[in-house]
Protein backbone atom coordinates (compact mmCIF):
# COMPACT_ATOMS: atom_id res chain seq x y z
CA UNK A 1 0.00 0.00 0.00
CA UNK A 2 1.08 3.65 -0.65
CA UNK A 3 0.75 5.94 1.77
CA UNK A 4 -0.05 8.85 0.41
CA UNK A 5 1.10 12.58 2.36
CA UNK A 6 -1.60 15.24 3.64
CA UNK A 7 0.48 18.12 2.68
CA UNK A 8 0.86 17.10 -0.95
CA UNK A 9 -3.04 16.12 -1.71
CA UNK A 10 -3.73 20.25 0.02
CA UNK A 11 -0.28 21.90 -2.34
CA UNK A 12 -1.79 19.62 -5.07
CA UNK A 13 -4.98 20.90 -4.63
CA UNK A 14 -4.02 24.40 -4.20
CA UNK A 15 -2.01 24.34 -7.41
CA UNK A 16 -4.41 22.83 -9.90
CA UNK A 17 -7.23 25.11 -8.10
CA UNK A 18 -4.95 28.00 -9.70
CA UNK A 19 -4.33 26.78 -12.84
CA UNK A 20 -7.07 25.50 -13.83
CA UNK A 21 -8.73 29.29 -13.44
CA UNK A 22 -5.33 30.51 -15.76
CA UNK A 23 -4.95 28.62 -19.05
CA UNK A 24 -7.74 26.47 -20.64
CA UNK A 25 -6.59 22.90 -21.91
CA UNK A 26 -5.32 22.78 -25.27
CA UNK A 27 -7.90 20.90 -26.77
CA UNK A 28 -10.50 23.84 -26.25
CA UNK A 29 -8.32 26.11 -27.15
CA UNK A 30 -8.57 24.25 -30.58
CA UNK A 31 -11.95 23.79 -31.11
CA UNK A 32 -12.94 27.85 -30.41
CA UNK A 33 -10.17 28.53 -33.18
CA UNK A 34 -11.98 25.83 -35.36
CA UNK A 35 -15.07 27.48 -34.98
CA UNK A 36 -13.27 30.88 -35.65
CA UNK A 37 -12.44 29.46 -39.17
CA UNK A 38 -16.18 28.34 -40.03
CA UNK A 39 -18.50 31.12 -38.36
CA UNK A 40 -19.82 32.93 -41.13
CA UNK A 41 -21.53 35.74 -38.47
CA UNK A 42 -19.41 39.07 -37.92
CA UNK A 43 -20.51 39.58 -34.78
CA UNK A 44 -20.11 35.56 -33.60
CA UNK A 45 -16.04 36.24 -35.15
CA UNK A 46 -15.32 39.87 -33.00
CA UNK A 47 -16.70 37.45 -29.86
CA UNK A 48 -14.38 34.57 -30.75
CA UNK A 49 -11.71 36.74 -31.58
CA UNK A 50 -12.46 38.17 -27.88
CA UNK A 51 -12.62 34.97 -26.55
CA UNK A 52 -9.25 33.86 -28.58
CA UNK A 53 -7.52 36.83 -27.00
CA UNK A 54 -9.09 36.56 -23.72
CA UNK A 55 -7.30 33.51 -23.06
CA UNK A 56 -3.72 34.45 -24.09
CA UNK A 57 -4.40 37.30 -21.42
CA UNK A 58 -4.98 35.42 -18.88
CA UNK A 59 -2.14 32.88 -19.46
CA UNK A 60 0.45 36.04 -20.19
CA UNK A 61 -0.85 37.45 -16.84
CA UNK A 62 -1.34 34.59 -14.81
CA UNK A 63 -4.82 36.42 -14.10
CA UNK A 64 -8.44 34.22 -14.11
CA UNK A 65 -10.16 33.83 -17.57
CA UNK A 66 -13.33 34.61 -16.16
CA UNK A 67 -13.83 36.56 -12.93
CA UNK A 68 -16.69 33.91 -11.66
CA UNK A 69 -14.08 31.33 -10.93
CA UNK A 70 -16.90 29.01 -9.99
CA UNK A 71 -17.54 26.37 -7.22
CA UNK A 72 -14.83 24.31 -6.28
CA UNK A 73 -15.69 21.05 -7.98
CA UNK A 74 -13.16 18.42 -7.67
CA UNK A 75 -13.04 14.62 -10.16
CA UNK A 76 -10.63 12.15 -7.81
CA UNK A 77 -9.72 9.41 -8.70
CA UNK A 78 -8.65 7.62 -6.01
CA UNK A 79 -6.27 4.46 -6.73
CA UNK A 80 -6.94 1.19 -5.28
CA UNK A 81 -3.29 0.20 -3.96
CA UNK A 82 -2.92 3.86 -2.23
CA UNK A 83 -3.91 4.45 1.42
CA UNK A 84 -3.77 8.00 3.52
CA UNK A 85 -4.11 8.62 6.69
CA UNK A 86 -6.21 11.77 6.96
CA UNK A 87 -9.42 13.18 5.79
CA UNK A 88 -9.47 13.81 2.35
CA UNK A 89 -12.03 16.33 2.48
CA UNK A 90 -10.87 18.38 4.78
CA UNK A 91 -7.28 18.35 2.82
CA UNK A 92 -8.86 19.23 -0.33
CA UNK A 93 -10.65 22.18 1.25
CA UNK A 94 -7.36 23.79 2.78
CA UNK A 95 -6.35 23.49 -0.65
CA UNK A 96 -9.03 25.56 -1.78
CA UNK A 97 -9.14 27.89 1.04
CA UNK A 98 -5.33 28.83 0.29
CA UNK A 99 -5.85 29.41 -3.11
CA UNK A 100 -8.58 31.66 -2.22
CA UNK A 101 -6.40 33.64 0.30
CA UNK A 102 -3.87 34.19 -2.10
CA UNK A 103 -6.42 36.14 -4.22
CA UNK A 104 -6.70 33.41 -7.29
CA UNK A 105 -10.45 32.72 -6.42
CA UNK A 106 -13.39 34.60 -5.71
CA UNK A 107 -14.94 33.71 -3.02
CA UNK A 108 -18.22 32.61 -4.32
CA UNK A 109 -19.36 29.77 -1.81
CA UNK A 110 -22.63 30.52 0.36
CA UNK A 111 -25.11 29.63 2.64
CA UNK A 112 -28.07 29.20 0.23
CA UNK A 113 -30.61 30.54 2.46
CA UNK A 114 -29.16 33.18 4.55
CA UNK A 115 -26.27 34.07 1.62
CA UNK A 116 -23.92 34.20 4.36
CA UNK A 117 -20.32 34.23 2.51
CA UNK A 118 -18.04 32.01 3.81
CA UNK A 119 -15.01 33.75 2.72
CA UNK A 120 -12.99 30.83 2.07
CA UNK A 121 -15.10 29.12 -0.61
CA UNK A 122 -15.75 25.78 1.61
CA UNK A 123 -18.56 25.23 3.52
CA UNK A 124 -20.93 21.87 4.10
CA UNK A 125 -20.93 20.48 0.97
CA UNK A 126 -18.59 22.64 -0.81
CA UNK A 127 -15.52 21.62 -2.38
CA UNK A 128 -17.76 18.83 -4.11
CA UNK A 129 -16.06 15.93 -4.65
CA UNK A 130 -17.04 13.35 -7.62
CA UNK A 131 -15.06 10.49 -6.39
CA UNK A 132 -14.38 7.32 -8.69
CA UNK A 133 -12.06 4.41 -7.43
CA UNK A 134 -9.75 3.54 -10.05
CA UNK A 135 -6.60 1.03 -10.43
CA UNK A 136 -3.00 1.98 -9.33
CA UNK A 137 -1.33 3.27 -5.88
CA UNK A 138 -2.15 6.66 -6.65
CA UNK A 139 -4.38 9.64 -6.14
CA UNK A 140 -5.41 11.91 -9.52
CA UNK A 141 -7.35 15.02 -8.48
CA UNK A 142 -8.84 17.12 -11.40
CA UNK A 143 -10.13 20.83 -10.63
CA UNK A 144 -13.21 21.36 -12.48
CA UNK A 145 -14.31 24.59 -11.54
CA UNK A 146 -18.31 25.51 -12.04
CA UNK A 147 -19.29 29.35 -13.07
CA UNK A 148 -22.96 29.98 -11.99
CA UNK A 149 -23.86 31.34 -15.42
CA UNK A 150 -23.65 28.09 -17.30
CA UNK A 151 -24.69 25.89 -14.05
CA UNK A 152 -27.56 28.51 -13.95
CA UNK A 153 -29.08 27.49 -16.92
CA UNK A 154 -28.61 23.65 -16.66
CA UNK A 155 -31.98 21.75 -16.25
CA UNK A 156 -33.59 18.55 -15.30
CA UNK A 157 -37.21 17.17 -17.01
CA UNK A 158 -39.01 13.82 -15.78
CA UNK A 159 -39.80 13.25 -19.14
CA UNK A 160 -42.99 10.54 -20.43
CA UNK A 161 -41.02 7.46 -21.89
CA UNK A 162 -43.29 8.10 -24.88
CA UNK A 163 -41.39 11.75 -25.18
CA UNK A 164 -38.49 12.75 -27.85
CA UNK A 165 -35.68 13.43 -25.46
CA UNK A 166 -33.44 15.50 -27.48
CA UNK A 167 -36.55 17.86 -28.79
CA UNK A 168 -37.12 18.85 -25.31
CA UNK A 169 -32.96 19.29 -24.72
CA UNK A 170 -33.61 21.34 -28.31
CA UNK A 171 -36.26 23.18 -27.14
CA UNK A 172 -34.80 24.07 -23.62
CA UNK A 173 -31.33 25.23 -25.21
CA UNK A 174 -33.34 27.55 -27.97
CA UNK A 175 -34.41 29.82 -24.82
CA UNK A 176 -31.41 29.43 -22.24
CA UNK A 177 -28.49 28.79 -23.78
CA UNK A 178 -27.72 32.73 -24.60
CA UNK A 179 -27.21 33.35 -20.87
CA UNK A 180 -24.39 30.07 -20.45
CA UNK A 181 -21.76 31.83 -22.02
CA UNK A 182 -21.94 29.93 -25.68
CA UNK A 183 -20.28 28.35 -27.27
CA UNK A 184 -21.12 25.80 -24.48
CA UNK A 185 -20.48 22.31 -23.96
CA UNK A 186 -23.51 20.28 -23.18
CA UNK A 187 -23.37 17.81 -21.17
CA UNK A 188 -26.38 15.43 -20.90
CA UNK A 189 -27.50 12.43 -18.52
CA UNK A 190 -30.08 10.15 -20.11
CA UNK A 191 -31.74 7.41 -17.80
CA UNK A 192 -31.09 6.10 -14.08
CA UNK A 193 -33.00 8.35 -11.37
CA UNK A 194 -33.76 11.67 -10.73
CA UNK A 195 -30.85 12.28 -9.17
CA UNK A 196 -28.40 10.07 -11.55
CA UNK A 197 -29.72 11.67 -14.28
CA UNK A 198 -27.63 14.96 -13.31
CA UNK A 199 -24.73 13.24 -12.22
CA UNK A 200 -24.31 11.68 -15.31
CA UNK A 201 -24.63 15.06 -17.18
CA UNK A 202 -21.94 16.30 -14.91
CA UNK A 203 -20.16 13.66 -15.56
CA UNK A 204 -20.53 14.20 -19.58
CA UNK A 205 -18.80 17.45 -19.42
CA UNK A 206 -15.92 16.07 -17.23
CA UNK A 207 -15.37 13.75 -20.32
CA UNK A 208 -14.06 15.06 -23.69
CA UNK A 209 -16.54 15.71 -26.03
CA UNK A 210 -18.18 12.79 -27.61
CA UNK A 211 -18.23 11.28 -31.00
CA UNK A 212 -21.05 8.99 -31.08
CA UNK A 213 -23.87 9.49 -34.24
CA UNK A 214 -25.95 10.96 -31.33
CA UNK A 215 -23.42 13.37 -30.23
CA UNK A 216 -22.84 14.76 -33.42
CA UNK A 217 -26.48 14.98 -34.59
CA UNK A 218 -27.59 16.70 -32.04
CA UNK A 219 -24.71 18.93 -31.92
CA UNK A 220 -25.30 19.90 -35.14
CA UNK A 221 -28.84 20.51 -35.04
CA UNK A 222 -27.85 22.82 -31.61
CA UNK A 223 -25.29 24.80 -33.82
CA UNK A 224 -28.70 24.78 -36.84
CA UNK A 225 -30.37 27.05 -34.38
CA UNK A 226 -28.43 29.85 -35.20
CA UNK A 227 -28.26 31.52 -31.61
CA UNK A 228 -24.27 32.02 -31.80
CA UNK A 229 -21.82 33.11 -29.44
CA UNK A 230 -23.10 34.83 -26.41
CA UNK A 231 -26.66 34.83 -28.17
CA UNK A 232 -26.06 37.35 -30.81
CA UNK A 233 -26.28 35.21 -33.60
CA UNK A 234 -23.76 32.93 -35.94
CA UNK A 235 -22.87 29.31 -36.34
CA UNK A 236 -21.18 27.85 -33.34
CA UNK A 237 -23.48 27.83 -30.29
CA UNK A 238 -22.04 24.35 -28.73
CA UNK A 239 -18.53 23.50 -29.22
CA UNK A 240 -19.09 19.28 -27.46
CA UNK A 241 -22.15 17.35 -26.59
CA UNK A 242 -21.67 14.42 -24.75
CA UNK A 243 -24.52 11.90 -23.86
CA UNK A 244 -23.88 9.88 -20.59
CA UNK A 245 -26.94 7.04 -19.64
CA UNK A 246 -28.04 4.81 -17.04
CA UNK A 247 -30.84 2.25 -17.31
CA UNK A 248 -33.98 3.48 -15.85
CA UNK A 249 -37.32 2.11 -14.93
CA UNK A 250 -39.61 1.06 -17.45
CA UNK A 251 -42.50 4.28 -16.22
CA UNK A 252 -39.02 7.10 -16.67
CA UNK A 253 -36.93 9.36 -18.95
CA UNK A 254 -35.09 11.45 -16.51
CA UNK A 255 -33.11 14.01 -18.92
CA UNK A 256 -30.55 16.19 -17.39
CA UNK A 257 -28.51 18.59 -19.07
CA UNK A 258 -25.51 20.52 -17.56
CA UNK A 259 -24.18 23.22 -19.66
CA UNK A 260 -20.32 24.72 -19.20
CA UNK A 261 -19.42 27.60 -21.13
CA UNK A 262 -16.53 28.28 -23.50
CA UNK A 263 -14.12 28.30 -20.48
CA UNK A 264 -14.39 25.07 -20.10
CA UNK A 265 -11.31 24.86 -17.12
CA UNK A 266 -10.01 22.06 -15.60
CA UNK A 267 -6.33 20.85 -14.27
CA UNK A 268 -5.13 17.72 -13.17
CA UNK A 269 -2.35 16.87 -10.65
CA UNK A 270 -1.18 13.11 -9.41
CA UNK A 271 -0.26 12.30 -5.87
CA UNK A 272 2.03 9.45 -5.01
CA UNK A 273 3.68 8.34 -1.71
CA UNK A 274 7.11 10.05 -3.58
CA UNK A 275 5.16 13.77 -3.59
CA UNK A 276 3.03 15.63 -6.48
CA UNK A 277 3.02 17.01 -9.94
CA UNK A 278 0.73 18.39 -12.61
CA UNK A 279 -0.20 16.39 -15.53
CA UNK B 1 -20.19 50.27 -37.51
CA UNK B 2 -17.55 51.08 -34.38
CA UNK B 3 -18.03 53.98 -32.02
CA UNK B 4 -15.04 54.81 -29.23
CA UNK B 5 -17.76 56.85 -26.13
CA UNK B 6 -16.55 58.69 -23.31
CA UNK B 7 -19.26 58.27 -20.44
CA UNK B 8 -21.15 60.15 -18.72
CA UNK B 9 -23.08 60.27 -21.33
CA UNK B 10 -26.03 61.81 -23.22
CA UNK B 11 -28.74 61.39 -25.12
CA UNK B 12 -27.47 62.05 -28.11
CA UNK B 13 -24.76 60.10 -27.41
CA UNK B 14 -27.01 57.17 -26.96
CA UNK B 15 -28.89 57.45 -30.16
CA UNK B 16 -25.87 57.19 -32.13
CA UNK B 17 -25.71 53.47 -31.40
CA UNK B 18 -27.66 50.94 -33.55
CA UNK B 19 -28.14 47.41 -32.64
CA UNK B 20 -24.61 45.31 -34.16
CA UNK B 21 -22.33 48.21 -33.31
CA UNK B 22 -19.24 47.52 -32.21
CA UNK B 23 -18.76 50.22 -29.15
CA UNK B 24 -15.08 51.19 -26.53
CA UNK B 25 -15.82 53.00 -23.70
CA UNK B 26 -13.93 54.59 -21.67
CA UNK B 27 -14.15 56.88 -18.42
CA UNK B 28 -16.51 55.99 -15.13
CA UNK B 29 -18.50 53.22 -14.91
CA UNK B 30 -20.13 51.53 -11.38
CA UNK B 31 -19.97 48.03 -10.98
CA UNK B 32 -23.14 46.19 -9.89
CA UNK B 33 -24.99 42.62 -9.17
CA UNK B 34 -28.16 41.40 -7.37
CA UNK B 35 -27.60 42.73 -3.47
CA UNK B 36 -26.02 46.12 -4.82
CA UNK B 37 -28.97 46.46 -7.35
CA UNK B 38 -31.35 46.19 -4.24
CA UNK B 39 -30.06 49.18 -2.87
CA UNK B 40 -28.99 51.60 -5.49
CA UNK B 41 -31.41 54.22 -3.55
CA UNK B 42 -28.56 53.94 -1.38
CA UNK B 43 -25.62 54.70 -3.59
CA UNK B 44 -23.24 57.77 -3.43
CA UNK B 45 -22.32 58.51 -6.71
CA UNK B 46 -24.44 60.26 -9.32
CA UNK B 47 -25.44 58.04 -11.82
CA UNK B 48 -27.07 60.49 -14.04
CA UNK B 49 -25.54 59.97 -18.19
CA UNK B 50 -24.01 56.93 -15.68
CA UNK B 51 -22.76 53.30 -16.91
CA UNK B 52 -24.05 50.47 -14.97
CA UNK B 53 -21.76 47.41 -15.53
CA UNK B 54 -22.95 43.97 -14.21
CA UNK B 55 -19.84 42.53 -13.01
CA UNK B 56 -18.94 40.78 -9.65
CA UNK B 57 -14.97 41.61 -10.13
CA UNK B 58 -12.00 39.29 -8.75
CA UNK B 59 -10.32 41.98 -6.98
CA UNK B 60 -6.56 41.81 -4.91
CA UNK B 61 -5.88 44.35 -2.91
CA UNK B 62 -7.12 47.77 -4.96
CA UNK B 63 -6.27 45.92 -8.48
CA UNK B 64 -8.74 44.68 -10.69
CA UNK B 65 -7.54 41.19 -11.63
CA UNK B 66 -10.18 39.67 -13.82
CA UNK B 67 -14.06 41.73 -14.38
CA UNK B 68 -15.89 40.13 -17.14
CA UNK B 69 -19.63 40.18 -17.20
CA UNK B 70 -22.53 38.20 -14.76
CA UNK B 71 -25.81 37.37 -16.51
CA UNK B 72 -28.15 40.56 -16.78
CA UNK B 73 -31.17 38.34 -16.92
CA UNK B 74 -31.34 38.32 -12.96
CA UNK B 75 -30.96 42.07 -12.66
CA UNK B 76 -33.78 42.97 -15.57
CA UNK B 77 -36.29 43.23 -13.06
CA UNK B 78 -34.46 46.15 -11.79
CA UNK B 79 -34.39 48.23 -15.24
CA UNK B 80 -37.54 51.04 -14.01
CA UNK B 81 -35.25 51.52 -10.96
CA UNK B 82 -32.17 52.24 -12.79
CA UNK B 83 -33.33 54.58 -15.72
CA UNK B 84 -35.17 56.74 -13.69
CA UNK B 85 -31.43 57.04 -11.60
CA UNK B 86 -30.49 58.17 -15.05
CA UNK B 87 -28.43 55.49 -16.30
CA UNK B 88 -27.57 55.53 -19.99
CA UNK B 89 -25.87 52.45 -20.54
CA UNK B 90 -26.02 49.02 -19.25
CA UNK B 91 -23.06 46.25 -19.69
CA UNK B 92 -23.80 42.80 -19.48
CA UNK B 93 -24.45 40.04 -20.81
CA UNK B 94 -26.93 36.98 -21.86
CA UNK B 95 -29.47 40.04 -22.20
CA UNK B 96 -32.19 41.60 -20.96
CA UNK B 97 -35.71 40.66 -21.47
CA UNK B 98 -38.33 43.27 -21.46
CA UNK B 99 -36.09 46.24 -21.02
CA UNK B 100 -35.98 46.98 -24.61
CA UNK B 101 -38.87 49.46 -24.34
CA UNK B 102 -37.92 50.95 -20.97
CA UNK B 103 -34.71 52.09 -22.69
CA UNK B 104 -36.38 53.28 -25.63
CA UNK B 105 -35.06 56.62 -25.94
CA UNK B 106 -33.18 56.53 -23.22
CA UNK B 107 -30.31 53.88 -22.82
CA UNK B 108 -28.95 51.68 -24.75
CA UNK B 109 -27.30 47.27 -23.66
CA UNK B 110 -24.01 46.28 -24.84
CA UNK B 111 -22.53 42.88 -24.34
CA UNK B 112 -19.21 42.18 -23.11
CA UNK B 113 -18.09 39.00 -23.95
CA UNK B 114 -18.68 36.36 -21.00
CA UNK B 115 -16.26 34.82 -19.84
CA UNK B 116 -13.63 37.75 -20.71
CA UNK B 117 -12.48 38.58 -17.13
CA UNK B 118 -8.72 38.49 -17.98
CA UNK B 119 -9.26 41.09 -20.86
CA UNK B 120 -11.60 43.39 -19.19
CA UNK B 121 -9.18 44.14 -16.39
CA UNK B 122 -6.81 44.85 -18.10
CA UNK B 123 -8.92 47.99 -19.00
CA UNK B 124 -10.09 48.65 -15.97
CA UNK B 125 -8.64 50.66 -12.38
CA UNK B 126 -10.41 51.31 -9.35
CA UNK B 127 -11.57 54.73 -8.48
CA UNK B 128 -13.67 53.93 -5.43
CA UNK B 129 -15.90 51.59 -3.86
CA UNK B 130 -19.48 51.80 -2.16
CA UNK B 131 -21.63 49.56 0.06
CA UNK B 132 -18.69 47.12 0.59
CA UNK B 133 -19.67 45.62 3.56
CA UNK B 134 -21.49 43.33 0.42
CA UNK B 135 -18.30 41.98 -0.26
CA UNK B 136 -15.89 41.90 -3.20
CA UNK B 137 -18.07 40.63 -5.76
CA UNK B 138 -21.43 42.61 -4.68
CA UNK B 139 -20.05 45.89 -3.59
CA UNK B 140 -20.31 48.49 -6.44
CA UNK B 141 -17.03 49.20 -7.43
CA UNK B 142 -16.00 52.64 -9.22
CA UNK B 143 -13.90 52.14 -11.89
CA UNK B 144 -12.52 53.90 -14.66
CA UNK B 145 -12.32 52.14 -18.25
CA UNK B 146 -9.97 52.59 -21.17
CA UNK B 147 -11.44 51.65 -24.52
CA UNK B 148 -13.14 48.96 -22.68
CA UNK B 149 -14.13 46.52 -25.15
CA UNK B 150 -15.27 45.39 -27.81
CA UNK B 151 -18.94 45.14 -26.88
CA UNK B 152 -21.94 45.05 -29.26
CA UNK B 153 -24.93 47.33 -29.55
CA UNK B 154 -27.37 44.22 -28.09
CA UNK B 155 -29.99 46.70 -27.16
CA UNK B 156 -30.45 49.78 -28.82
CA UNK B 157 -32.66 52.82 -27.62
CA UNK B 158 -34.64 52.71 -31.01
CA UNK B 159 -36.33 49.59 -30.06
CA UNK B 160 -34.14 46.56 -31.30
CA UNK B 161 -33.32 44.00 -29.26
CA UNK B 162 -30.57 41.40 -30.79
CA UNK B 163 -31.03 38.62 -28.52
CA UNK B 164 -35.28 38.81 -29.09
CA UNK B 165 -34.77 38.97 -32.40
CA UNK B 166 -32.13 35.78 -32.60
CA UNK B 167 -34.39 33.84 -29.83
CA UNK B 168 -36.99 34.16 -32.15
CA UNK B 169 -35.75 33.20 -34.83
CA UNK B 170 -34.41 29.70 -33.21
CA UNK B 171 -37.68 29.34 -32.07
CA UNK B 172 -39.22 29.19 -35.78
CA UNK B 173 -36.09 27.27 -36.96
CA UNK B 174 -37.67 24.32 -33.92
CA UNK B 175 -40.77 24.84 -35.64
CA UNK B 176 -39.75 23.76 -38.72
Amino acid sequence: MALLRRCDVVKATEAVACKSQISLPGWVVRLIENALRSERSEIARYHLNAILNNIRIAEADARPVCQDTGLPVFHVEIGEGCSFDFNLWEAIAEGVTIATRKGMLRSNVVDPLSRLNTGDNTGPGMPYLIVDHVTGDSLRITAFPKGAGSENMSFLGMLNPADDPFEYILENLAERVSNACPPVFVGIGIGGTFDQAAALAKRAIIGLPGESKEELLLLKRINDLGIGPMGLGGDTTALGVKIERAFCHTASLPVAVNLQCWANRRATARVTEDGWSIE
Amino acid sequence: MEHRVRSPLSEGDVSKLSAGDIVWLSGVIYTARDKAHQRLGEVKFDLRGGVIYHCGPLIRDTTVVSAGPTSSVRLARYTPQVLDLGVRCIIGKGGMPGAAELMRGRAVYLAYPGGCGAAAARSLSVRGVCLSELGMAEAVWEFEATDLGPMVVAIDSHGRDLYREVRESAKKHLKR
